[in-house]
This record gives C-alpha cells, sequence and structure tokens, in this order.
C-alpha cells in the first residue's frame, strides 16, 4: 500500500511538472503581444524595449522557464505583469473561495448520487427513470447555465440568497455557507446526474453476482447485503467516474465565480488569459493542478481501501 | 448454468460492443421513436443556421439604438438585444458557430483518439504505454484550464480553441477504442482469425473495427454536447472572437443585463439545452439499437406448450414418507415474458428425509437448479413459484415471510454454489465473511465465532486456517474456496444443504476431494441434501436417491441403484449410454512407437 | 475437397505430422525485475497422420498453453516445434500465416470463438477468401462443410446466437475443416457441451478422422473423453509430460503417481465402482501420506 501510494504521489508530480512546463512553454513561445498590452498603444518602440527588458523576455526563453522553475519551487511564482501584486500572496486569498465551493459542490455531488443511484438501482420503476431523465438534463444543462437560472430565480427573483460575493468562513460561517450554497448547488447537478448513472449502473452489476445470492442463501438481511456489501463492490467505478467529474468540476469553477462574482482563482484565471499575463496564468495553472492532483490522491487511498486487490497481493 | 430464467443456451454476447450487421443500424434506428425526433430536431437546426439569411432580413451584428431592448414583435420576432441586435438574428447566425465549433472538436477528437486506440490496444507494447501516458496527463488537466492557457498564448479565436478542446476530448476517445479493442483482441474469434491466416489489417477491419465503432458514435454524439457546452462557456466568458455572434456570446451579453432584461437568457439557453439534450437523448438511443439492439432476443428456448412426455416410471412422491424433512408437490416456475410466460420447472415432485442424498440430474435447461433456488426462496424477484405443497421440517415455506425465510436460510437450510471464486464477496476477508452469519443465527460473540471458524475451516481440510481465515478471495485457489463456501454452509448446523453443481468448477482431483468432504459432513451431521449435478459419475459416488429432469418435468425418480442398473425411461438410458466411461477406447494406429514412456516424478 | 489444392511438403518416413520438442514457454512478468513465468518447462510429443493424441492435465497444467504454442500464440523460449519436418516455432507473420493450409484450431468455449456479429456464412467465407478462393467456389465449399458437420444449409446466413453451443461447436469444426488442414488443435472442444451433445461432437470428430485422415492435438481435461477419442495420450503436470503412451496402457495401468492419482479420482458412473474407486484412491492416499 505504502509503495502504491508513493508512486502515485511521484506520479503526481511528474503530471504538476510536465503541465506547468507545457504551459509555460505555449505561453512564451508563443505569447500575445503582452508587453504591448501593458505599454499601452502609445508607447514608444524605446519604451516597449524597456519594458520587454525589465518583464525578462529578451532572454533565451530556457533562461525564463529557469528562473521561474527555480523560483517556482520555492512558492514564489513572481509579481503580476499588470496589477503587480506577488501572485502567490493573491492566489493565497483566491484558493480558498474556489476550493469552498468545488468541495461543497463535490460532497453534495457524492452524497446525492449514492442515495439517488442505489435507490434507482434497487427500486427500479418511476425512481429509475427519474434518475435517467435527471442524468439527461443535467448532461443537457450547462453548469453556468444552470447557474444563471439559479441566479435569477433563487437569488433576484425570490431574493432567498445573496447573487453575488464571497463571505470568508472566518468572518461568518453562516454568510460563508449562504455564499456558497448557489454555486455549489449548480456545480454540483452535472455531477450528480452522471455520477448517480454510474452508481446505479454498477450497485445493479453487482446485484447481479453470484456472492449476493450465496449471502442471502446464508441468511444475511437484504439491508445489510445492500449497505455492507453491494454498496462497498460498486463503489470503486463510482469513485473513478467521480475523481474525472472532479477535475470537471475545477474547470467549471472558473465560469460559475463569474455568474455569482467570486473572486476565486477562476475569475484570476480569465483576467490574466485575456490579458497574456504569464506569471498569474502560471500560478493558476500550478495551483489548479496542484489540486487535482491532491483531490485524485485521496481518491487512490479510498481505491485502496475499498479493493482488496490493489492493496494486498 | 446457475444463470435465471433461461438455463438454455445463456446467448452472452461476447463483444458487447460489435455492431450486428443485419437489419441495418440506420433503419433499426428509425424505429426509435426518440432517435427520430432527436434526428429531427437537430436536422432543424443545422438547416435554420444554414439558411439564416433566408430566415431573417436582420444583421446579427449591426446595432441600432432604436431597438434597444425591443419587446418581440413583428419587426424582432424575439425582440431587440441591449444595443438593438436583432435576437432571432444572433440566435441563428449564432448557431453557425456554436454547431460548427463542436463539430470540429469532435473531428479532432476522433482523428487523433480512434487511430491511436487502436494501434494502442491492439500492438500494446511500449507504443501503448506512451500513447496511455500522455492521455492520463491531458486527462488530468481541467479542461477550461488548457483552454485559457491555449487563449492566453494564442489570442481569441474560436476555431483554434476548439481543436484544442478536441485535443483535450482526444484521450477520452482513446481509452474508449483502447479498451474495446483490448476485450476484442482477448477473443478466441480474434486467435481463430490469426489462425486462418489473416493478416493484421484484415482482423483490424473485419473484426476489430466494427466493436469499436458502436461505442465511438455514442461518445462522438456524447461529446459533441460537451463541446457546445464549452464553446459557450468559453464565449460566455469573453474569451471567444469579439466580433461574431454566438450562444455564448448572447448568454454573456444577456448576464451583463440580468438584472434588467433577465429574458435575454431564454433564447440562447433554451437552444443550447435543446441541442445538447437532442445529442445526448440521441446517444442514449443509439447505445439502445446498436449495443443492446444487436444482441437482443437471445435464442432463449423455453418451453411454452407441454411437451406429451410420458408419465414418470413410478411416482416421484414417497407420500408413505413420514420423517421427510423437505416435500415438494407439484411445483412450477415460470417467467414472465414478451409472449406470455415460460415455464422451467413444471411440476416437480420430490422429498428428502434426514441424512438422505436426493440427485437432480439433467442437461442444461432441465430445470434443476430452478427447483433447488426455489426451495431456498432465492428465485429471482420476477420469477413466479407455485406449489401444492413446499413444507420443510413442518413448515409451510410457501407462507413464510422474506424475513422469515431469512432466519430459516444459512441457518436450517444451506447452499453450496457452483463457482467457488464467485461467489465469495471479493471486498471481504474470508474470516469476516464465515463468521458474520454465525453471529447473526447463533447469537455469539465475535470471539467465539472466529473460534468457530477457525475449527470449520479446518475441518473442511484447510491447513492454515489463521491465514485463510485472514484473507481475501483472490488470495485463494478455486478449490480452497469451495471448501470455504462449504464451511460457511455448515457453519450454523443446517437440516438441508442445497449444492448446486458444487464440483463442476473444479479440477478432477480436488472434485473428488470435495466430494468426500460433503459426503462425510452430511453423514456426520446427519443432514439431508439436494445435490444439483450434471454428471453421473457424481450421482454415483454420493446419492442415495436421483431424479432425472428434462424441460422442467421429473421423468424419472429412483433409488440410486436402481437407477443405473435399470433405467426405465428412455431418456435416462440416453443419457447413460452418452456417458463416455465404458465407451470403446481407441487403438494405437500402429505399433512403431513404445507404448509407454514415464518421466519420474520429481521432488 | 480442396479448392485450390497447394502441393504439400511430404510427409517424412515415420509419418510424423507434428513433432514437440523440449519446448520452453515463457511469459513475460507483470512488473520489471519479476521473473517470467514459465508455463511449459520442456516438453516433447509427437503426432502422426491421421492420428489423435490426447493431452490430459488439470486447470495450470500449461496443455492450453502447448496447444497455444503448437498455434503460434504462445512464445516459444526454446526448444523446438516441427511440422512435416519443417521448424515453425519461430516463425516470421507472414510464414505463419501460410500455414494456415495446414494447421487449424477448434477452441472450448463456442460462445467466444465465433465473431457474434457475423453470419455463420461470413465466418466461413473468411479463410477461404484468404486463401485466394472465389466467392462462388467458397459458397460451394460451405454448402459442403455445412453438410458434413450435419447443420442445415441456411444456417449460412444466421448469426452464431440462433444456435446452441453443439451446434455452433460444429460452426467451428466447419471453420477448422474449410481449408482441410492436416492437424487440428482441439482445446477442450467438448467441455463447455452437455453429456448428450458432447458424445454427438466426439462422434463428429471421429468420423471427420475416419474420412479426411486429418491429425487431433486434443486438450481435455476429461478422462473419459480422451479415453474416447484418443489414440495416444499424455499426461500433463506442472508445464511437463509426465506420462505418454496408448490410451489403453495409460488408463488402465498409470505408471506415474499423478497418472495413478488423476485416474483413480475420475468418477464412474456406476455406485458399486465408484466405491471401490473411492476406496482404492484412499488407500492409496493413506499409503502417500
Amino acid at each position: 500500500m505504502l509503495t502504491f501510494l508513493l508512486r502515485r504521489v511521484a506520479a503526481g508530480l511528474v503530471l504538476l511538472y510536465v503541465l506547468a512546463t507545457a504551459a509555460f512553454a505555449m505561453m512564451s513561445l508563443t505569447g500575445t503581444d503582452a508587453v504591448r498590452n501593458i505599454s499601452g498603444n502609445t508607447a514608444t518602440p524605446a519604451q516597449v524595449a524597456a519594458k520587454t527588458h525589465e518583464l525578462g523576455l529578451d532572454r533565451p526563453w530556457i533562461s525564463q522557464y529557469g528562473s521561474w522553475l527555480g523560483h517556482a519551487v520555492r512558492g514564489d511564482f513572481g509579481v503580476s505583469w499588470f496589477s503587480g501584486d506577488p501572485v502567490a500572496a493573491s492566489l493565497a486569498l483566491k484558493v480558498p473561495v474556489t476550493l469552498s465551493v468545488v468541495v461543497a459542490g463535490l460532497i453534495l455531488a457524492t452524497a446525492l448520487s449514492i442515495v439517488l443511484g442505489v435507490a434507482a438501482a434497487v427500486r427500479r420503476g418511476w425512481l429509475d427513470r427519474v434518475v435517467q431523465v435527471l442524468a439527461i438534463l443535467g448532461y443537457a444543462v450547462p453548469s453556468f447555465l444552470a447557474a444563471l437560472a439559479l441566479s435569477v430565480i433563487v437569488a433576484v427573483k425570490l431574493r432567498w440568497l445573496p447573487a453575488t460575493g464571497y463571505v470568508p468562513f472566518a468572518v461568518s460561517p453562516s454568510g460563508w455557507f449562504q455564499s456558497i450554497t448557489l454555486p455549489a448547488v449548480s456545480l454540483s447537478i452535472g455531477v450528480i446526474a452522471a455520477t448517480a448513472q454510474q452508481v446505479r449502473g454498477s450497485a445493479i452489476d453487482v446485484l447481479r453476482q453470484d456472492f449476493v445470492r450465496t449471502l442471502r442463501s446464508r441468511g444475511i438481511s437484504e439491508r445489510r447485503v445492500l449497505f455492507r456489501h453491494v454498496l462497498r463492490n460498486a463503489a470503486p467505478p463510482a469513485l473513478t467516474v467521480l475523481s474525472l467529474q472532479f477535475i470537471g468540476l475545477v474547470g467549471g469553477a472558473v465560469i460559475t465565480e463569474k455568474v455569482f462574482g467570486l473572486p476565486g482563482v477562476g475569475s484570476a484565471a480569465v483576467t490574466a488569459s485575456t490579458n497574456g499575463d504569464t506569471p498569474l496564468v502560471m500560478g493558476v495553472v500550478v495551483y489548479l493542478v496542484f489540486i487535482v492532483v491532491a483531490v485524485n490522491l485521496l481518491v487512490d487511498v479510498a481505491y485502496g481501501w475499498l479493493n482488496p486487490k490493489v492493496r494486498v497481493r | 448454468m446457475t444463470n435465471p430464467p433461461g438455463e438454455t443456451t445463456p446467448a452472452t454476447p461476447s463483444a458487447p460492443g460489435a455492431l450486428s450487421r443485419r437489419g441495418g443500424v440506420g433503419r433499426r434506428l428509425l424505429r426509435n421513436l426518440v432517435a427520430v425526433v432527436c434526428l429531427t430536431v437537430l436536422a432543424l437546426l443545422v438547416l435554420a443556421t444554414v439558411f439564416a439569411p433566408l430566415l431573417t432580413s436582420h444583421s446579427p451584428t449591426r446595432p441600432s439604438l432604436l431597438d434597444t431592448f425591443a419587446s418581440p414583435g413583428a419587426a424582432h420576432p424575439l425582440g431587440g438585444d441591449s444595443v438593438g441586435r436583432d435576437v432571432l438574428a444572433r440566435l441563428l447566425y449564432g448557431g453557425r458557430v456554436s454547431l460548427l465549433g463542436a463539430f470540429l472538436a469532435v473531428a479532432v477528437a476522433l482523428l487523433i483518439g480512434v487511430p491511436t486506440g487502436l494501434v494502442s490496444g491492439y500492438y500494446r507494447g511500449w507504443v501503448d504505454a506512451a500513447f496511455s501516458w500522455v492521455a492520463s496527463l491531458v486527462m488530468a488537466a481541467p479542461a477550461i484550464m488548457v483552454l485559457l492557457v491555449a487563449i492566453a498564448a494564442i489570442g481569441p479565436d474560436a476555431n483554434a480553441a476548439m481543436t484544442v478542446l478536441g485535443v483535450i476530448l482526444a484521450p477520452g476517445v482513446f481509452r474508449l477504442v483502447r479498451a474495446s479493442v483490448t476485450s476484442v483482441r482477448e477473443e478466441l474469434y480474434v486467435d481463430a482469425a490469426h489462425v486462418s491466416g489473416l493478416n493484421d489489417l484484415r482482423i483490424v477491419r473485419r473484426h476489430i473495427l466494427p466493436v469499436v465503432q458502436a461505442p465511438t458514435i455514442i461518445q462522438a454524439a456524447q461529446m459533441f454536447g460537451v463541446a457546445v457546452v464549452i464553446q459557450a462557456g468559453i464565449e460566455f466568458l469573453g474569451l471567444g472572437s469579439a466580433s461574431e455572434a454566438s450562444w455564448g456570446a448572447m448568454l454573456n451579453e444577456a448576464f451583463a443585463n440580468l438584472y434588467i432584461e433577465p429574458t435575454l437568457l431564454v433564447a440562447p439557453g433554451v437552444a443550447i439545452v435543446v441541442t445538447v439534450a437532442s445529442v445526448g437523448l440521441l446517444a442514449n438511443a443509439l447505445r439502445d439499437t446498436l449495443l443492446e439492439g444487436g444482441h437482443a432476443a437471445p435464442a432463449r428456448r423455453l418451453r411454452r406448450t407441454k411437451t406429451p412426455d410420458s408419465p414418470p416410471a413410478d411416482s416421484p412422491v414417497r407420500d408413505d414418507d413420514g420423517d421427510a424433512l423437505l416435500t415438494v408437490r407439484n411445483l412450477r416456475v415460470s417467467y414472465p415474458t414478451s409472449d406470455g410466460e415460460a415455464t422451467v420447472v413444471d411440476g416437480v415432485s420430490l422429498s428428502v428425509r434426514h441424512g438422505e442424498v436426493v440427485g437432480l440430474v439433467g442437461e442444461s435447461g432441465s430445470g434443476k437448479s430452478q427447483t433447488a433456488f426455489s426451495v431456498l426462496g432465492l428465485l429471482p424477484p420476477e420469477a413466479r413459484r407455485e406449489a401444492e405443497g413446499l413444507s420443510f421440517g413442518g413448515k409451510d415455506l410457501r407462507r413464510l415471510g422474506g424475513k422469515a425465510m431469512s432466519g430459516l436460510r444459512g441457518r436450517r437450510i444451506a447452499y453450496v454454489p457452483q463457482e467457488p471464486m464467485s461467489n465469495l464477496d471479493p471486498s471481504f476477508r474470508i474470516g469476516s465473511q464465515l463468521a458474520d452469519p454465525m453471529r447473526l443465527h447463533l447469537k455469539i460473540s465475535a470471539g467465539e465465532a472466529r473460534k468457530r471458524a477457525l475449527a470449520l475451516l479446518e475441518r473442511v481440510g484447510i491447513d492454515r486456517p489463521e491465514r485463510v481465515y485472514d484473507a481475501y478471495p483472490h488470495q485463494i485457489s478455486g478449490g480452497m474456496a469451495q471448501r470455504v463456501l462449504i464451511a460457511g454452509a455448515v457453519s450454523c448446523d443446517p437440516d438441508l444443504l442445497i449444492a448446486d453443481e458444487p464440483t463442476t468448477a473444479l479440477d478432477v482431483t480436488v472434485q473428488a476431494e470435495v466430494l468426500d468432504l460433503l459426503r462425510e459432513l452430511q453423514r456426520e451431521r446427519r443432514m439431508g441434501m439436494i445435490l444439483v449435478t450434471h454428471n453421473f459419475g457424481v450421482v454415483a459416488d454420493i446419492c442415495d436417491h436421483v431424479l432425472v429432469m428434462r424441460s422442467g418435468k421429473v421423468v424419472e425418480s429412483a433409488p440410486v441403484g436402481q437407477l443405473f442398473a435399470n433405467p426405465h425411461h428412455a431418456y435416462t438410458r440416453m443419457l447413460l449410454a452418452s456417458t463416455l466411461e465404458d465407451a470403446p477406447t481407441r487403438t494405437p494406429l500402429d505399433d512403431g512407437t513404445p507404448a509407454r514412456t514415464t518421466v519420474q516424478e520429481k521432488a | 475437397m480442396m479448392t485450390n489444392p497447394t502441393p504439400r511438403p511430404d510427409t517424412p518416413a515415420h509419418g510424423s505430422v507434428l513433432e514437440v520438442d523440449e519446448v520452453v514457454v515463457e511469459y513475460p512478468a507483470k512488473g520489471w525485475r519479476t521473473p517470467p513465468f514459465r508455463a511449459l518447462h520442456g516438453v516433447s510429443l509427437d503426432i502422426r497422420a491421421g492420428e489423435t493424441v490426447g493431452l490430459v492435465g488439470e486447470s495450470g497444467s500449461g496443455k492450453t498453453t502447448l496447444g497455444r504454442a503448437v498455434l503460434g500464440l504462445a512464445p516459444v523460449r526454446e526448444g523446438r516445434i516441427a511440422y512435416a519436418g519443417r521448424d515453425i516455432s519461430r516463425l516470421g507473420a507472414r510464414e505463419r500465416r501460410a500455414l494456415s493450409d495446414e494447421i487449424q484450431v477448434v477452441f472450448q468455449d463456442p460462445y467466444t470463438s465465433l465473431n457474434p456479429a457475423m453470419t455463420v456464412g461470413d465466418i466461413l467465407t473468411e479463410p477461404l477468401l484468404v486463401a485466394g478462393v472465389s466467392r462462388g467456389a467458397a459458397g460451394e465449399r460451405i454448402r459442403e462443410l455445412l453438410d458434413q458437420v450435419s447443420l442445415p444449409a441456411d444456417a449460412a446466413h444466421r448469426l452464431p446466437r440462433e444456435f446452441s453451443g453443439g451446434q455452433r461447436q460444429r460452426i467451428a469444426i466447419a471453420r477448422a475443416l474449410c481449408r482441410d488442414p492436416r492437424l487440428i488443435v482441439c482445446d477442450e472442444p467438448v467441455s463447455a457441451l452437455d453429456l448428450s451433445t458432447q458424445a454427438r461432437v466426439l462422434d463428429l470428430f471421429i468420423e471427420i478422422q475416419e474420412r479426411t485422415g486429418v491429425a487431433y492435438l486434443f486438450i481435455t481435461h476429461d478422462l473419459s473423453v480422451v479415453r474416447r477419442i484418443s489414440h495416444r495420450v499424455a499426461v500433463m503436470y506442472r508445464g511437463e509430460i509426465v506420462e505418454s503412451g496408448d490410451t489403453r496402457a495409460v488408463t488402465s495401468q498409470p505408471q506415474h503417481p499423478y497418472t495413478q492419482r488423476l485416474m483413480l479420482a475420475a468418477l464412474v458412473p456406476d455406485p458399486d465402482r465408484q466405491r471401490d474407486r473411492r476406496e482404492q484412491r484412499r488407500g492409496l492416499a493413506a499409503a502417500g501420506s
């Protein structure tokens, strides 16, 4: 199990490194004229050249990359070209916002998709059809459209919850909860649809297995068969889907943050991307991939715990 | 053989994705109402965007201050937006951008994913390892983030962004194709094609592509929906081509005016949802038609009419039986089918006394396993069980509720299945699977249950009980697993043991040992036993009384000695004649070779 | 019979179609640094024209691996497999394909050995088209083949799933026969079948052999099957052949302890004889321990 975990950690670090390098290469090799964006249209060629030198863009690519990497491993992602703020410090404020929304959405999605999926698998009939319809709806309604609709109905028309803004947990737990409820709900809809389908499918598969009949033949109660044995065996494939969905969730957060005016990593990413603000873009990439790697690691641990074939040889 | 309803020809589709070449996929799809509706909607959408200039005279981009937030009316069927552009025109022209972009992404994904998947799955080796590694890398990156980086690098260009999206989606296609190829590659018919002298290209074209085709088409449809959504997302974030109309740009504009005119959300929102829902439903319909439809209607040959069998040679029920442990009288099991009802057990009667082993013999589809499961109360929910009498130890099993039956199962009636490996829960240690039912039924402590389980494991001939107790099922052999299952079955001292082909999956030498074990346990505890088998050798070895079944009926019932010495029914005689034990041996071709060579057993 | 007769190498004087000489098969293990898995430890065997050699053993004994090695589907590490005197153990893909005229196969599972998406006609035509037979001639040949294996002529237009296990195995046999091979590797071809079907399919195998003179390498775990079909038998245990010889001699008076155990463990469909055999087996086990 330990070597298994170490291998996964190593794989995660490699992923982080490769993606960051690829992003840096794309940013600097085909980069838009960020310098001109910064200096403005009225800047003289001399001013542009000076700015280029100041940002170190006249150095060879490999040397730019080397110095970025050298600082990045020490947690220093440089200074935003536009705002002049240190990237690490400003992202440190934004990451909790994004994480709150994403993790809340994930928890909500996990809980609901297990309940819906298992219920549909066991009861079949109308409940099963409801889950199927939900799956199509969740697939067809993009999370930002759901976000817009929720924002219009729940926040603007009904005024039940705030339409925009973020309240840190430390300031007011209830305010925090209210501010992330709509974003989390709108994010989770698609995930629930996909994952509930998967849970349903794998639960039905497990229910058909021979060992379920044998468990029943030994007088184990139906509830115990379901919650102890079926759920446990149906979990690993559902977990795989969930981890893929989570990656989508991180992406979806970028748009949802815009709808609900949340000062998260996503909004920073959009601004940085339009401006061609390399240090900020790189910071965002590293933070987001790091979150993905961390969650995948958790999923791997859960997977190993659930599946003895991974854990014990 | 333990599969419910049709024991006959379990027409398992070996390649779940294979497209059937018969009956035209297109024609079968057209018979699906949902598919027809979705295809119509999508066709209309495409036509409407292609012929946008014919449907509206407005320009999608020219602002008109007079028409700012115009209400829907004759001039503007869907009204005007914040700068007075016609919403309908924007919707129609915008559809071009959205649909073309999605199409582009899907095309790129397929172009990359299909060939790499085929090569990876078919040739494996280091190519596969490399491709798979790259795929997992791309899949781990959030799509929107990659798109943002790409846009930051190459500037706002919708088509470029969609090409990048295609690259991001490609690993999904790759994995799917690779998985399908890997699964068919293992199929024996691909081996047979190799032996038939087909070259790789032909094998891929004839045997592998057809299997890959269906899931790939379905995935392509789903990806199209995803691409429409992401495309709209990019435009919504204002990262698309600013000058062009698109559904996402319309949403962006509506969002900016959310407090002034929220209804602007409706037109682009509905367009996106309708498009994506149609594609999604189409994908589902395709799945039904291509995957399940291709294998529907398995050749399940169940008897629907009463076969004019000659009556059994002697009465199967020994009514005089005072001390019968189990009596079954006139049992019928049937399943609902599309055209009525299929009867798999048809008027079976039998009785088992304490300490008696009754064999149920027959070929597949004879209803022997279904009879056994009827007694256990473990038929699938759709099955219908009727009987004139079904009593066990004086209790009428027909009247027992689920809970009471659960209390009886495992405690007084136990079951030994056929396939040892698939009958243990792979996620739990063997010890807990043994001890749990004991604690439940015998109300004993965990420690006591453990002690008894270890003693049982030792009793069934397992050398190191502690090790097996702590092992997971995948760590032990099939023979050992069957011993564990037998230990579990006898753990609560049942009165009746029902064994369904308990040795069929085992090697010959293990089979003999397991039969010895069953016999010993049965004698030592004076259990009644029903043994379901197709093997007359097993019957001869262990049974006291035998029922020969065919097509759900008992054709002959006799004590074991009598059955072998003097079979009455023609079917029994035919079966006995089919056993090869006394068939003539073939003589060697000539005597040119030594009659025998033996290798001395190595230590 | 052959629509496109090709000259065949002459059978060597001693009449062996197939000679397997000290063959070792190894499969690479999963992780690197783990040693490869050795499935066969130097196995030797020969089959003469028109002869059936039964290969008996339990699961994991290597009997299927030997069959696959003969078919070129398993990696031969050491030793030599010779067909009609020519070494075929390390052929290139093209040469191997050319051999499909000579060596054919019938697999165990009639459900996965036929492509479910192809009609029976297509399944049978495929090997003929590869051999360059015209479509018309192939159609003619298929009618002939279906007749030989006692299937109705209209079977060609149906899908495998419309047939029972025994019928599917007949289709597989027809496919093996369509190029008129001289050796067929039969890997447990009757063990998935019902008792009465099994007997009829075995009769078909024997009838075909008597008519065409094809040789069989007949792999099975069932001693009664081997006794019915084989002229000679080889017993495999843990990747080695422990005993081989005339079927009658080996099955009635086994010499190797493993063969003895195997014979005594086989069940007899007769209560009294089975009781005797059981006692004998217990006697042997008691003596052995």
